[in-house]
């Protein structure tokens, strides 16, 4: 009596060549000089960062590219408390609204005590050293309290 | 059909190997070409349905982003198939049918230049029996030519020159917009007719079927009343192809414009193309035809008419 066949593994592989786009690959080009560019749609005026080339709420390509400073006001956050590979907890994650942009961007807060992290909180990107700078987001290690006043809720209300 | 849908606008880019763009940026301009040809926005569409494949893309749910070239709000109805773009635009079809949906905008893009491309088709085989053996996609075309040849009905490939080629790697975007009745003549003086369209299948194991013939072109172009055709567009991979369906399409001696297209691009390129005849006077009706798997497992006929819908 022969067994039933009750799983076949049926392993794939296939190999890529990645290609970000020209909106992502400047994007990328401008981390790796320690800038944040996003794009502006021309229609509803929204900025993407990162940007994708396209407004994906009008359908129409984002041309305009506006330089961030990379400061921003935390949105919403969470602190984890199980461990991660390469972090400690307990650490925090937060959706940062970067100044001057429409989209929020998730980023680690360190430099303060989780329980500080707030809505409104103002932070600021630390990047790794120059010499180390590679076309992408890891350029950025984490982000800080810049000490200012919080941001007013009206500021960031419609990306909590 | 209940309500008459015409092709009235389309546009396609095509090239070799597409340098920086990705398929987002690549199918922008497109889309808008083809909108902006009969003075449309995404506003104005009913429906959007886009065919292509997330493996030439090598991540899921790719066809989600290709979205972010039409402008997905307020939100929009919309569907995808992992298929060429013809088979898309079957679907918009019977969405058309419905009171109310009287425009829609069919899409396919693929770039699969930098991927593997044989290799990445032989996942659209049966998963458990067939794909694990990597049958890349010329190979299989390849067994269907030499079926051919030895069935000794197809005499034209025997002798030098007859190799199948190598499988075409483009890459490329379309777009075609579709409205019904009144409102597609609204949109142009020259809609092109869809007076008929049908998609069918062979069965999926390569090794049960006919590979010299086409039973399933022959039963759609049944279906879609592909008689009396004065002209013919049809979707061709590979050139040994074109012999099986002359011969299931029963063409005798109209003219045949057969083109491969990028993966995912050409059938509905070639849909594409037949509207253009149609609306151009090149022919009165036409028969279009696209297919998918490098077999011809699938295929897609349509027949396109000019003038006015009865």
């Amino acid at each position: 009596m022969t067994e039933p066949v009750t799983m076949v593994e049926t392993p794939i592989r296939l190999d890529y060549s990645y290609t970000p786009g020209v909106a992502s690959s400047r994007f990328l080009r401008s981390l790796e000089h320690g800038q944040i560019v996003g794009q502006r749609c021309p229609r509803c005026l929204k900025v993407y960062m990162p940007p994708r080339g396209a407004c994906s709420m009008c359908g129409v390509a984002t041309d305009e590219e506006i330089v961030l400073d990379g400061k921003g006001t935390v949105t919403t956050f969470c602190v984890t408390n199980v461990p991660s590979p390469g972090l400690t907890p307990p650490y925090v994650t937060a959706w940062i609204r970067l100044d001057g942009a429409d989209i929020t961007s998730m980023f680690l807060i360190q430099e303060c005590d989780p329980a500080e992290v707030r809505l409104g909180m103002r932070v600021e990107p630390v990047w790794v050293d120059e010499s180390e700078r590679q076309p992408n987001l890891g350029n950025i290690r984490y982000y800080r309290p810049t000490g200012e006043p919080d941001a007013p809720y009206d500021d960031y209300k419609d990306y909590v | 059909m209940r309500r008459d849908v015409a092709i009235v606008s389309w546009a396609s880019f095509e090239t070799p190997s597409e340098p920086a763009r990705n398929e987002v940026e690549m199918l922008l301009p497109v889309i808008q070409e083809a909108l902006g040809n009969v003075g449309m926005t995404q506003q104005d569409i009913g429906f959007t349905v886009s065919g292509s494949s997330d493996y030439l893309q090598g991540f899921p749910f790719a066809f989600v982003g290709a979205l972010d070239a039409v402008g997905a709000w307020p939100p929009i109805r919309e569907s995808h198939v992992e298929m060429d773009g013809a088979f898309a635009l079957y679907e918009a079809v019977n969405v058309l049918q419905e009171e109310g949906i009287d425009t829609a905008l069919v899409y396919a893009f693929a770039r699969p230049s930098r991927g593997e491309l044989d290799r990445t088709l032989a996942l659209q085989l049966d998963p458990y029996a067939v794909a694990p053996l990597w049958p890349d996609a010329r190979g299989l075309a390849g067994l269907q030519a030499q079926a051919m040849k030895d069935s000794g009905r197809y005499p034209q490939l025997l002798g030098a020159g007859h190799e199948v080629p190598p499988t075409v790697v483009a890459d490329g975007a379309v777009a075609v917009v579709l409205a019904v009745g009144d409102r597609a003549r609204e949109l142009t003086k020259t809609p092109a007719w869809i007076r008929g369209i049908d998609h069918r299948i062979e069965p999926p194991a390569l090794g049960v079927r006919d590979l010299t013939t086409s039973a399933s072109t022959t039963a759609a172009a049944a279906k879609a009343g592909a008689t009396g055709v004065d002209a013919a567009w049809l979707h061709v991979p590979y050139p040994h192809q074109e012999l099986v369906l002359r011969a299931a399409l029963s063409l005798v001696d109209q003219p045949v414009y057969s083109a491969a297209g990028p993966v995912m691009v050409g059938g509905l390129a070639q849909l594409a193309a037949a509207a253009a005849g149609v609306a151009g006077g090149k022919a009165r009706r036409a028969v279009a035809h696209a297919t998918s798997g490098p077999c011809l497992q699938q295929n897609l006929v349509a027949v396109l008419e000019g003038g006015d819908a009865a």
